[in-house]
């Protein structure tokens, strides 16, 4: 059994209360930091950690705390990003379901920290009854003195808010997220200025995720060595994965960073094997944006060596071999399964949520999918394959936001792993409709 | 019609919201107001709604209507009472979404971005909304349904039947 820390007390009954909460030792690190009087001690103890942004960029936490400008007389804020939206990713939906006070604690904790008197969750739309769950938490550490003014008797005021989304992936980049809050659509914002000094009404913000958040309560009470001490090399503690799609049981696992890839997909502990018997054909391992990799290379690097839960050894091999952690959604694909479809839910949605501020992602995405779309229904052309390279290589690090190269890097990875896979599909049209889960939404009729 | 107006239990809740921000910066309440708005007027935005919004956060239609058309919970056209949403992302795919789709065809007749002639039913198909561990998924109001068989789909269309209420965003356990 690997270190548990954000879900050691997940199994408790009534967690998600206040009273089961606090009885486990909850908010222990607010009391903690209140008493200590430090915050700057706050920030050194999460840079020992190591931690690292958790919501799938891995920038170390800690340097972005102490990025943080701190002009006198303007405020300063942290907001919380559980604008979860990576396909593939749902840990920040379980944690805030089923243990909240832990992001609410966290949220305390890292704004004493920052010096924030008001911060923000910033939660997606679709999670309308996590806002509730929330709103809940938020009303009981009001009314248990954690928020509100001088709290504990410290001098420190805090107020909490959830703010609500409304649908678009796009909200999950830091500066989109700010303008969505901010009552604007969700156009990421050209950096710098970045928002460390000029974010949420141009004044100096910290932008981190769920998990990210909950990770800095065990930091605090265990101390940031302790938590450096699990995992390997630059990737410590645990993550959470959201485990995904052709395997016996998906669903949430902590893990200690460095656990062997293998032993995740198919030891019973974590997601038990491939469903009926079947084999595994490819692996995205950190959300739709990483790169897809074939069976042989998600358990082995192109060297031969066993490849492990890190930020390190996913990209070992660049994105010629590798790929990368992310998010950690890890979606399992089997044998059965079409890499090319797949690839075409993923083109989809980027089309579908690129913002069209920046013309090669506006355009560059539409034509990414209709060219799968094409090819799917059969009306493939050789060309098309070099066509979609050529297409991707010139969104890739071409716009304001990394949405361009998230729409880029699953078209590169599968023409480069899975190129077979185009030519059966576009040289053999016959055989499409044979494949399961044909369909396409325009042509129900024809399926 | 009426004059657009909330209730004055609602404009409690909605002065509530706009005093979270600072001075000036009442505008970030305008997301929050509009999923008010959405449940409170049928279930779409109409520029009558959103002009009545802007009135409260005195800026201007246009500010409001540019937000309401970048996010995809927003409708701006009329919707059915129950607005069936399905997930049709990688791991939903992979998991049967289309089957799903194609299942709600058959027992309804609408395709995606359709409703059904008695004005009971859209069918919407969405991208990936974080229920990938327990696909295929459908969201109905604020609750997700996971773990979908054909069987359980039936249930929940005539669950929504025999409710005839109104879906909305605000309202969980709307089938309870």
């Amino acid at each position: 059994m690997g270190k548990k820390l954000l879900l050691k007390n997940i199994d408790i009954p009534g967690i998600s209360s206040y009273e089961v909460y606090r009885r486990e030792g909850g908010y222990k690190s607010v009391e903690k930091v209140l008493a200590e009087k430090n915050p700057e001690a706050v920030v050194e103890e999460v840079k020992k950690s190591g931690l690292r942004g958790r919501g799938g960029a891995g920038f170390p936490t800690g340097m972005k705390w102490s990025f943080l400008a701190k002009p006198e007389g303007v405020p300063r804020y942290l907001v919380c990003n559980a604008d979860e939206s990576e396909p593939g990713t749902f840990k920040d939906r379980y944690l805030m379901e089923h243990i909240p006070h832990l992001l609410v604690e966290g949220m305390i904790t890292s704004s004493y920290a920052l010096g924030a008197n008001k911060s923000f969750i910033y939660i997606r739309g679709e999670y309308f009854y996590v806002l509730r769950i929330l709103e809940k938490a938020i009303k009981e550490a009001y009314d248990n003195g954690w928020l509100g003014k001088n709290i504990k008797g410290s001098g420190f005021d805090h107020d909490l808010y959830v703010q609500i989304g409304a649908g678009a992936y796009i909200c999950g980049e830091e500066t989109a997220l700010l303008e969505s809050l901010e009552g604007n659509r969700g156009n990421p914002r050209i950096k710098p200025p970045f928002p460390a000094v000029a974010g949420l009404y141009g004044c100096p913000t910290v932008v981190n995720n769920v998990e990210t958040i909950a990770a800095v309560v065990p930091i605090i009470n265990d101390g940031g060595e302790a938590y450096a001490a699990i995992g390997v090399e630059r990737s410590t503690g645990t993550k959470l994965i959201s485990a995904s799609g052709h395997i016996k049981k998906p669903g949430v696992y902590e893990i200690e960073l460095g656990l062997p890839v293998e032993e995740f997909i198919f030891s019973d502990e974590y997601c038990g094997g491939i469903i009926n018997g079947r084999k595994l054909k490819a692996v995205v391992a950190g959300g739709s944006s990483v790169p897809v990799l074939p069976a042989e290379l998600i358990l082995k690097t192109a060297a031969g060596t066993p490849r492990i839960m890190t930020y390190e050894s996913l990209a070992d091999g660049g994105f010629a071999t590798g790929t990368m952690l992310g998010s950690g959604g890890f979606i399992v694909m089997d044998e059965t399964a079409s890499v090319l479809r797949n690839l075409h839910t993923f083109a989809r949605f980027y089309h579908h949520e690129s913002c069209g501020q920046c013309s090669p992602c506006r355009e560059g995405t539409r034509w990414m999918d209709q060219i799968l779309s094409n090819i799917l229904k059969g009306n493939g052309k050789m060309k098309d394959i070099e066509l979609l390279w050529d297409i991707q290589g010139n969104i890739e690090g071409k716009t304001i936001c990394p949405l361009g190269d998230a729409a880029a890097w699953p078209v590169a990875s599968a023409i480069r792993h899975f190129r077979k896979e185009f030519e059966e599909f576009i040289e053999n049209p016959a055989a499409v409709k044979d494949v399961k889960h044909y369909y396409s939404v325009n042509n129900i009729s024809e399926a | 019609m009426s004059k657009i107006t909330f209730s004055e239990e609602t404009l409690k809740t909605v002065r509530e919201i706009i005093a979270r921000y600072p001075e000036g910066k009442q505008k970030s309440a305008l997301i929050p107001l509009l999923h008010i708005a959405q449940s409170e007027f049928d279930g779409w935005l109409s520029p009558e709604v959103m002009d009545y919004i802007a009135d409260i956060l005195h800026i201007k239609p246009i500010e409001v209507y540019e937000v309401a058309s970048f996010y995809t919970m927003f409708n701006l056209k009329p919707v059915g009472k129950c607005l069936i949403e399905v997930c049709q992302t990688s791991s939903c795919w992979l998991m049967g979404a289309n089957e799903i789709v194609e299942h709600i065809y058959k027992r309804l007749g609408i395709k995606p971005g359709e409703t059904t002639a008695d004005g009971m039913f859209t069918l919407k198909t969405v991208e990936c909304l974080g229920s990938c561990g327990t696909a295929p998924m459908l969201m109905i109001g604020a609750d997700y349904h996971e773990n979908l068989t054909f069987e359980k789909v039936d249930n929940l269309i005539e669950k929504c039947r025999q409710s005839g209420k109104r879906s909305s965003y605000l309202v969980d356990n709307m089938l309870g």
